[in-house]
């Protein structure tokens, strides 16, 4: 790897801040249903499954903190909700299992369009952990895809619901591709390969194919993009107080 | 066995640890004898591979053999969330506090752990606990691509490989529930990472 100058340190404290944001958010979201998914088998994969978004949330969480002098467990429990940074995709509440398996797989797709843009990156901190959660990554895509194509074809409640679930979240699937500010900095110190805008149109041709299979309305363009990280509702508000109760109720506990 | 020998033996087992008052040379801290060392400190989540069998010692720094300065361990998570990491990181470095210096365990991603790192006698051994050690299904392919979802992983208790995938996920990050058709039996895979 060639040598190149530090990143500009702003710029990728917000990137970093995003991805953990959305790491934690969905992990969160996805351990609301150990003990209540529809089966036994879908318990633990959910249970795992937050837990490994959970662990990358730990990881980037500790560069970030150290790229900002910040105690990781700080940045993830002792913000108010209008200073978390995941996308607008990850806002909504846990709702049925197709709502869970259409958030999956939209953020999983995008989720590896983004981590791919990264992982030949110039900072080597970054890259090397990429490298490592790509590999992850593709189990949780697997999952999201087969769950996917289940729904999709099954006539009647199944493919209804799904398709009830996808006329709620695709229109901020690709929020996920918020511009982040500094954005130009970084691609231009190669910390990652594009904009955010030409990974959007990365994920769109990745997951066109899949739709179209399925006969699935493509999600549409975000409604104001620039804006997709902010603005959290009702719905994550409620999710903050579980997850921050019990630092709230002790601060500075550890467990 | 000398009559030497002997004494020692007894004289150890009464002090309870090896290094007695007897001890004339200093124990050498080479390379070789920390990886020897680290062979003794099992995986807590599968307990019968050792950290080298598991593949995640990246690298060991002894410093001059003849000092008292620092032994550092850089290991390789397997996941990267696992909660088994600073278990590991603590056995490492009480084991290796029999030294009797100081001891730096850490964690890197430098390169990542893949399934493909762990050694043939730690492959034997999760067959015979019933595990079956991670195939080829990832091997070679493109990190991020998508691997088979349903390789043949042979059964690890009749060997048959009319088996089916169950569960992508598992009781520990880095396993997969599967099923045989033959024995009728459920059993438990490595993750091919």
């Amino acid at each position: 790897m060639t040598a190149t100058a530090a990143p500009p340190a702003t710029a990728l404290a917000e990137l970093l801040r995003s991805m953990a944001d959305d790491e934690f958010v969905i992990g969160f979201s996805d351990s609301e249903w150990t003990g209540i998914a529809p089966l036994l088998e879908e318990d633990v994969a959910m249970s795992s499954l937050a837990q490994d978004e959970l662990g990358h949330a730990a990881a980037l969480y500790g560069l970030l903190g150290e790229l900002t002098g910040t105690d990781p467990d700080a940045l993830a429990y002792d913000r108010e909700p209008p200073e978390y940074r995941h996308c607008r995709l990850l806002d909504h509440g846990r709702g049925d299992w197709a709502m869970t398996i259409a958030r999956r797989f939209l953020y999983d797709t995008a989720d590896v369009i983004r981590l791919e843009a990264l992982a030949e990156g110039s900072w080597a901190p970054l890259a090397d952990l990429v490298g490592k959660l790509v590999r992850e990554e593709r189990y949780h895509r697997m999952h999201a895809g087969a769950w996917l194509d289940r729904l999709a074809r099954s006539e009647g409640e199944p493919r209804d619901r799904l398709l009830a679930a996808l006329i709620v979240l695709a229109p901020d699937a690709a929020t996920v591709f918020t511009p982040i500010e500094g954005e130009a900095e970084l691609v231009a110190a190669h910390v990652m390969d594009a904009p955010m805008t030409e990974l959007e149109g990365r994920w769109r041709a990745s997951i066109a194919p899949v739709f179209g299979d399925l006969d699935l309305p493509m999600p549409p363009p975000a409604t104001d993009p620039e804006r997709g990280r902010l603005n959290h509702g009702a719905d994550f508000d409620w999710l903050w107080g579980e997850f921050t109760s019990i630092r709230r109720a002790d601060p500075g506990a550890t467990w | 066995m000398s009559e030497a020998g002997i004494q020692i033996g007894v004289a150890r087992t009464r002090s309870g640890a090896i290094a007695g008052p007897q001890r004339t040379a200093a124990p050498v801290v080479d390379e070789a004898a920390v990886h020897s060392a680290l062979t003794e400190v099992m995986d807590p989540e599968l307990p019968m591979l050792s950290v080298v069998d598991l593949g995640i010692i990246h690298r060991v720094d002894v410093g001059p053999a003849s000092g008292n300065g620092l032994i550092r361990v850089e290991i390789l998570p397997t996941f990267v969330g696992c909660p088994a990491l600073e278990l590991i990181k603590s056995s490492i470095a009480e084991r290796l506090g029999a030294f009797g210096r100081p001891v730096e365990v850490s964690a890197t991603f430098e390169v990542p752990w893949t399934s493909e790192r762990i050694s043939p006698a730690g492959r034997a051994a999760l067959l015979a606990a019933g595990i079956a050690p991670p195939g080829a299904g990832a091997a070679g392919s493109i990190p991020g691509g998508l691997i088979d979802l349903e390789p043949r992983v042979p059964c690890p208790h009749c060997g048959s490989r009319r088996t089916t995938l169950e569960n992508l996920f598992g009781p520990t990050q880095c396993r997969t529930i599967r099923y045989c058709a033959d024995c009728r039996q459920p059993f438990e895979s490595i993750k091919s990472v």
